[in-house]
C-alpha cells in the first residue's frame, strides 16, 4: 500500500469583539437576542442607505494581520461579492478581494516533537457577517442580527499535515485572537469558524490534488474527527481505484458523518467590484506604526522565552503562556518572588490554577495579586510558615483582600520550630499513645506518619515538618 | 399673478417676514397642480384618454397632508419670532427615488410600489429642515433608467409641458416639469449620467449636478453609486443655488460625502464674469452615434439652433467680460456613452440584487415551489424593461470572463475622460479654463415613443451631458433659447471640482445679460390651464 501524506488548508472567520458592527451602529453581539431585534435599515439592506466603516473593526483586524505577520496595507479596498441568499439582504457582501488589508503572513506552529510548522496566510481581509437561516416545518426563517458583524476571514495555505496539526493550528489561532484581545474565539458561539479542504497524495508528490471542502467544523474535536474521517474515505477511494473530486461536505456532528453537500465542478463567480458606497481605506504610515507598536509579546514567543529566561520545562511554559493575564500574572510574581521561578510556577500550576477554575475567572480579576503570592512562597521558604498553611494563606486572601503577612500575624498561623515547644507536644502525644508507641518500637515503623499527623494536629498544622521529623524521629526510638 | 410664479427667494424672503403665510403659498401650489398635472401615474393606470395627453403628470405621491403640517409648522415658527431656514414655504417636489418617512417610495417601479421608507433621506431632511415644504414625490424612469421619463410603471408618465406630445427628458422628469409648470418651486433630482441636466433642458429649466460627493446619497436609491449626485432643480440660477446651499455638506452616514465646507452660494451670484476664461470644445458640437441600420459609428454635427444657443451665450458672456476660449480639444469625451454603459450597469446591477421578494416591496403572487423560482418570478414580474436590460448587461460585463475586457478597461477610459478635464482647467496648462460652455443636449425634446424602447439610441441622449459624471465634475444646465417648435433649449457650463459657485455666478451672469430677450417671454403650454 502506497503511504499518503495529507494535505490541509483552512479558512477561518474570526469575529471581531468590537462594540458595533462593521457598517452601522448595531450593538456587534447579538447572542441569544431574539431574531430580526439587532437591525437597522443598513445592516438589514433597505433601498438607499449606505454603510460606513467602523474604525474599531479596522483597528482589530489590523492588530491580527500584525501577528500573523501579515503586511497591513496602507491603502486598501472593500468590494462587492455578489450573490443571492435571502440571509444576505443586499444581494452582496461587503468584502475585500484582490487588495485586502493584510497582505501574505504567517504562523510557526511548534509541533509536539519539538520541530516548527510554518503555516503560510493567503488571505487576510475584513467583511461583514450574513445572517442565519432556520428551517422550521418546512419553512425558511432568516434571522438578521448577524448581518454586518466584523469579521476577519483567514485563509491558511495547504500547510497543515494531520488533523492533529489543523487541531493545533486552531488551538493556537484561538489562543493568539484571545491575547490580541481581538475576538471572543468561542467557537462554540460561532466566533471562530472553520471550513476545512483536505486532500491526499502519495508521500513524495509535491502537487495537489483535487480537495473536499468540509463545512460546519463548530469546534477543536470537530474538526480532528471529521479531517480524519475525510482522509480515511479518500485513502479508501483512491486505494480502490476511484478518484476524488471537489465535494462540498457537511459535518454532522451528532452522527459524526460527513454528508455531500454538491460537487464543486463549476466555481462560483461572485462578479466581485469595487464598493462604490466606501472610500479607499487609507491609513497612514504613523496609524501602522502605532498598531505595531501596540502588539504585545505573542504566546509562542513568550512561551519560548519563559523556557528560555526561566528554564522551565516546555509543559510549564505552555500552561504559564496559555492565556495573556496568567502569563502576566506569573511575570509578576517572578519578580516580585525574585527566586527560583520554578517555584513560582509550581505554585501556579497548582494553587493558582485551581482558584482561577473554582472561580472561573481570569488571572488578572484576581484579588490575590502575584505580590501576595511571592510574599506567602517567601514566608514559606523562610520556614515562617509551613506548606499547607502557605495554600491555606492564599485562599484567606483571596477572599479578604488582606496581604498575606497580616493574616498569618492576626491569626497566629507563623509555624511552631521552637524545638521546645515541638517537644512538648511530641511528648503529650507519646504519653497518649502508649499502644501505637509499643507497635512502633515492636518493628511497626509505618506508624511514623500517624505520629507526624498527631504532632501537627497537637500543633494545629504550624509545626515545622522538618524539625518535627528529626524530634519525632528521636523521641520514637527514646533518644 | 400666482405664488408660483415667483422665485423660491423671494417667496421664501417673504414668509420669513412674516409678510405671506406658508400655508398660502402652499395652497397657491395644490391650485397649480390640480390646475395641470392630471391625474397621479398609478399601476393600474386603465385608457390614457386626451384629457390625459394635455396634463403633466409630474406626480406619483401627493403628501397633501403631510405638506399642510409642515407649513403650519412653518408659520408658527415665524410668529413666535423661530428663523424658520432660508427656504421657509417653499413649495418643492422630490423624485420618487428618495426615501421619506413614512411616505411611499416607489422607484417608480411595480417591485418597490408598496414599500414605505422608515427614514428620511439626508438632503430631502436638509431641505425640510430649512423650511422647505415637501408637495410629494415625482415620477421618473422606472429606477431613473432611461432619459424620458416614459419607462416608469406608474403611468401616465409624465410629459413636457412645453408640449404634452414631447417628453420632458430623464430620468428626473417629474422634477423638471413640475419646475417648468410651477407646481412647486423647486425640486431634488439625481444625476447618474445626465439625469438633472437632460431633462432640465428639455424643459427649460436650471438643474445642476453637484460635484460627486458634494451632496450625500444617503437614501438616494442608487443606481450607479459612483456617479449617483442629487441635486437641484429650479427656475433660475440664484434659486438652485440656495438650494445646494441647504443640501450639501458632509455626512456621517454617507463617508462618500465631501468634508469640504459648504461655501456661500448665493454671494457666487453678485459677481461678474469679467476676465473669467469660457471653454467651448468643438468635441461638444458634434456626436458620434451609431446608425441604427449598420451599426458603424457615424459623426453627426449637432442642429445648428443648439449650436447657435451656444454661440450666442458666449457672445452674451463675452460682452460681459469673459474671455471666450475656442477649440478646447476634449478627445475622450466620445467614449463616455459607452464607458457609462459598463459601468453604470455592473453597479446597478449589484445594486438591484436587495429587490428580491425575501424583505420588503413585491414578492409574486403566484406559486412557487422553491426558492429559486420565488427570486425568479418576483424580479420577472416586479422590474420593469430598463432594470432587465441593465440587470443582464450588468451580470454579463462584470462576469469573471469578461470584467478585465469590459468594466477594468472602462474604468480605466473613465479616468481619461477625467483627464481631458483636468488638463483644460489645469490653472498652469494651455486652456486654464474657469468653465467650459456645451449644449447640454444633442436634440431638444423628442415625442413620446419616438425613441422609447432602443436603448442604446435613448442613451445618446446623455452624451454630452455624461462626461462630467464619469469625471465627478459639477455642471449646470440653463435655459438658453427656444427652438423652432418652441421647444427649450439647454446650455451646459462645466466646472472643476467643488467649484459650483463658478457655475452660479457664470449662468446667473448669462440670465441677466438674457434676461429680456424674446425667448424669455414664450410660456410652457401648459400655462393655457391656468388663467
Ligand atoms: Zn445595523
Amino acid at each position: 500500500m502506497t503511504d499518503y501524506e495529507t494535505v490541509i488548508g483552512l479558512e477561518t472567520h474570526i469575529q471581531l469583539n468590537t462594540t458595533t458592527k462593521i457598517f452601522c451602529s448595531c450593538k456587534a453581539d447579538s447572542w441569544e437576542q431574539p431574531p430580526n431585534t439587532n437591525i437597522c435599515p443598513v445592516c438589514s439592506g433597505l433601498p438607499g442607505v449606505l454603510p460606513v466603516l467602523n474604525e474599531a473593526a479596522v483597528h482589530k483586524g489590523a492588530l491580527l494581520a500584525a501577528a500573523m505577520h501579515s503586511e497591513i496595507r496602507l491603502t486598501s479596498h472593500f468590494d462587492r461579492k455578489n450573490y443571492f441568499y435571502p440571509d444576505l439582504p443586499k444581494g452582496y457582501q461587503i468584502s475585500q478581494y484582490d487588495m485586502a488589508l493584510g497582505n501574505g503572513g504567517y504562523m510557526d506552529l511548534p509541533m509536539p516533537d519539538g520541530s516548527v510548522r510554518r503555516v503560510h496566510i493567503e488571505k487576510l481581509h475584513l467583511e461583514e457577517d450574513a445572517g442565519k437561516t432556520k428551517y422550521e416545518d418546512g419553512r425558511r426563517f432568516v434571522d438578521f442580527n448577524r448581518c454586518g458583524v466584523p469579521l476577519v476571514e483567514m485563509v491558511t495555505g495547504p500547510d497543515l499535515r494531520s488533523a492533529d496539526e489543523a487541531a493545533q493550528y486552531l488551538i493556537r489561532l484561538r489562543q493568539l485572537l484571545r491575547w490580541l484581545g481581538v475576538s471572543e474565539a468561542d467557537m462554540e458561539k460561532g466566533h471562530l469558524r472553520c471550513d476545512a479542504n483536505v486532500s491526499i497524495r502519495p508521500v513524495g508528490y509535491t502537487g495537489l490534488n483535487p480537495k473536499s471542502e468540509i463545512k460546519n467544523v463548530n469546534s477543536i474535536e470537530a474538526v480532528r474527527a471529521a479531517i480524519n474521517k475525510e482522509v480515511e474515505r479518500q485513502i479508501e477511494l483512491v486505494e480502490s481505484g476511484g478518484s476524488v473530486e471537489s465535494w462540498t461536505l457537511d459535518w454532522d456532528d451528532a452522527q459524526q458523518r460527513l454528508t455531500k453537500m454538491r460537487s464543486k465542478e463549476t466555481i462560483a463567480d461572485y462578479r466581485y467590484f469595487r464598493e462604490p458606497d466606501l472610500l479607499p481605506l487609507e491609513l497612514s504610515e504613523d496609524w501602522r506604526d502605532g498598531v505595531l507598536a501596540e502588539l504585545p509579546e505573542l504566546p509562542l514567543e513568550r512561551r519560548a522565552r519563559f523556557k528560555r529566561d526561566y528554564e522551565l520545562p516546555e509543559y510549564d511554559a505552555d500552561i504559564l503562556t496559555g492565556d495573556r493575564p496568567l502569563s502576566d500574572y506569573y511575570e509578576s510574581a517572578v519578580e516580585a518572588y525574585g527566586g527560583d521561578p520554578k517555584i513560582v510556577s509550581n505554585w501556579i500550576m497548582n494553587e493558582i490554577l485551581r482558584m482561577l477554575n473554582e472561580l472561573g475567572v481570569s488571572a488578572d480579576k484576581l484579588v490575590l495579586l502575584p505580590e501576595h503570592l511571592a510574599e506567602v512562597i517567601k514566608m514559606v521558604d523562610k520556614g515562617t510558615i509551613n506548606n499547607a498553611t502557605g495554600k491555606s494563606v492564599l485562599a484567606k486572601v483571596q477572599e479578604s483582600g488582606k496581604a498575606p503577612g497580616d493574616i498569618v500575624a492576626e491569626e497566629g498561623l507563623a509555624q511552631v520550630s521552637d524545638d521546645s515547644a515541638l517537644q512538648a507536644a511530641i511528648d503529650k502525644v507519646l504519653a497518649a499513645s502508649p499502644e501505637e508507641l509499643a507497635s512502633y518500637r515492636g518493628g511497626k515503623e509505618g506508624l511514623f506518619g500517624w505520629f507526624m499527623g498527631q504532632v501537627m494536629r497537637e500543633t494545629k498544622g504550624k509545626a515545622d515538618p522538618g524539625v518535627t521529623r528529626e524530634l519525632l524521629g528521636k523521641a520514637l526510638k527514646g533518644e | 399673478m400666482s405664488l408660483m410664479d415667483k422665485t423660491a427667494r423671494n417667496v421664501a424672503e417673504k414668509v420669513r417676514r412674516g409678510e405671506l403665510s406658508a400655508v398660502t403659498v402652499l395652497e397657491d401650489a395644490f391650485e397649480r397642480i390640480s390646475a395641470v398635472d392630471g391625474r397621479p401615474g398609478a399601476l393600474d393606470y386603465g385608457e390614457i384618454s386626451d384629457e390625459d395627453k394635455s396634463k403633466v403628470h409630474a406626480f406619483i405621491t401627493l403628501t397633501k397632508d403631510r405638506a399642510y403640517q409642515q407649513a403650519q409648522d412653518v408659520d408658527r415658527s415665524v410668529s413666535e419670532g423661530e428663523d424658520p431656514g432660508p427656504l421657509a414655504g417653499v413649495p418643492i417636489t422630490v423624485k420618487d427615488i428618495f426615501c421619506i418617512k413614512g411616505t411611499p417610495s416607489t422607484a417608480a417601479s411595480r417591485i418597490l410600489a408598496n414599500f414605505v421608507a422608515p427614514y428620511t433621506a439626508t438632503p430631502v431632511e436638509r431641505l425640510e429642515a430649512a423650511g422647505a415644504i415637501t408637495l410629494g414625490k415625482v415620477n421618473l424612469d422606472e429606477f431613473t433608467y432611461g432619459s424620458s421619463s416614459e419607462s416608469s410603471a406608474f403611468q401616465p408618465a409624465t410629459r413636457n409641458p412645453w408640449h404634452t406630445d414631447y417628453v420632458p427628458g430623464g430620468s428626473s422628469g417629474g422634477s423638471a416639469a413640475a419646475v417648468a409648470a410651477g407646481e412647486g418651486l423647486l425640486s431634488i433630482g439625481t444625476d447618474t449620467g445626465g439625469s438633472i441636466r437632460q431633462p432640465a433642458a428639455f424643459c427649460g429649466v436650471v438643474g445642476l449636478k453637484p460635484t460627486y460627493g458634494r451632496v450625500s446619497r444617503y437614501g438616494l436609491i442608487a443606481f450607479g453609486s459612483s456617479l449617483d449626485c442629487p441635486g437641484p432643480v429650479a427656475r433660475n440660477v440664484g434659486d438652485a443655488a440656495l438650494m445646494l446651499s441647504v443640501m450639501a455638506g458632509e455626512d456621517r452616514r454617507d463617508s462618500t460625502a465631501a468634508t469640504l465646507p459648504v461655501p456661500d452660494y448665493l454671494s457666487s451670484l453678485d459677481k461678474d464674469v469679467r476676465g473669467l476664461r469660457i471653454g467651448i470644445s468643438p468635441d461638444y458640437m458634434r456626436i458620434p452615434y451609431p446608425d441604427l441600420q449598420t451599426g458603424e459609428v457615424v459623426v453627426a454635427d449637432l442642429p445648428k439652433e443648439i449650436r447657435d444657443a451656444i454661440l450666442n451665450a458666449a457672445q452674451a458672456l463675452a460682452d460681459q467680460g469673459a474671455e471666450i476660449v475656442e477649440n478646447v480639444p476634449m478627445p475622450n469625451m466620445s467614449y463616455g456613452i459607452p464607458t457609462y454603459f459598463v459601468i453604470s450597469r455592473v453597479e446597478a446591477a449589484s445594486n438591484l440584487h436587495r429587490f428580491d421578494g425575501v424583505k420588503y416591496g413585491y414578492r409574486t403572487q403566484s406559486e412557487f415551489s422553491d426558492l429559486r423560482e420565488m427570486y425568479r418570478k418576483t424580479r420577472a414580474e416586479g422590474f420593469g424593461l430598463q432594470p432587465k436590460l441593465r440587470i443582464l448587461m450588468g451580470m454579463y460585463v462584470s462576469a469573471a470572463q469578461y470584467s478585465e475586457q469590459y468594466y477594468q478597461r472602462a474604468l480605466k477610459v473613465r479616468s481619461k475622460i477625467r483627464s481631458d478635464f483636468e488638463a483644460a482647467f489645469d490653472p498652469q496648462g494651455a486652456y486654464r479654463l474657469d468653465a467650459l460652455l456645451t449644449p447640454t443636449t444633442p436634440t431638444t425634446a423628442f415625442k413620446l415613443g419616438d425613441v422609447y424602447g432602443d436603448t442604446v439610441l435613448m442613451q445618446y441622449a446623455d452624451q454630452l451631458t455624461v462626461p462630467a459624471n464619469h469625471a465627478g465634475i459639477p455642471a449646470i444646465s440653463i435655459p438658453g433659447g427656444i427652438s423652432s417648435e418652441g421647444l427649450p433649449i439647454g446650455i451646459q457650463f462645466q466646472a472643476p471640482d467643488y467649484r459650483e459657485d463658478t457655475l452660479f455666478q457664470v449662468g446667473n451672469a448669462f440670465e441677466q445679460a438674457t434676461d429680456d430677450a424674446d425667448w424669455r417671454k414664450i410660456k410652457p403650454q401648459v400655462m393655457k390651464f391656468v388663467e
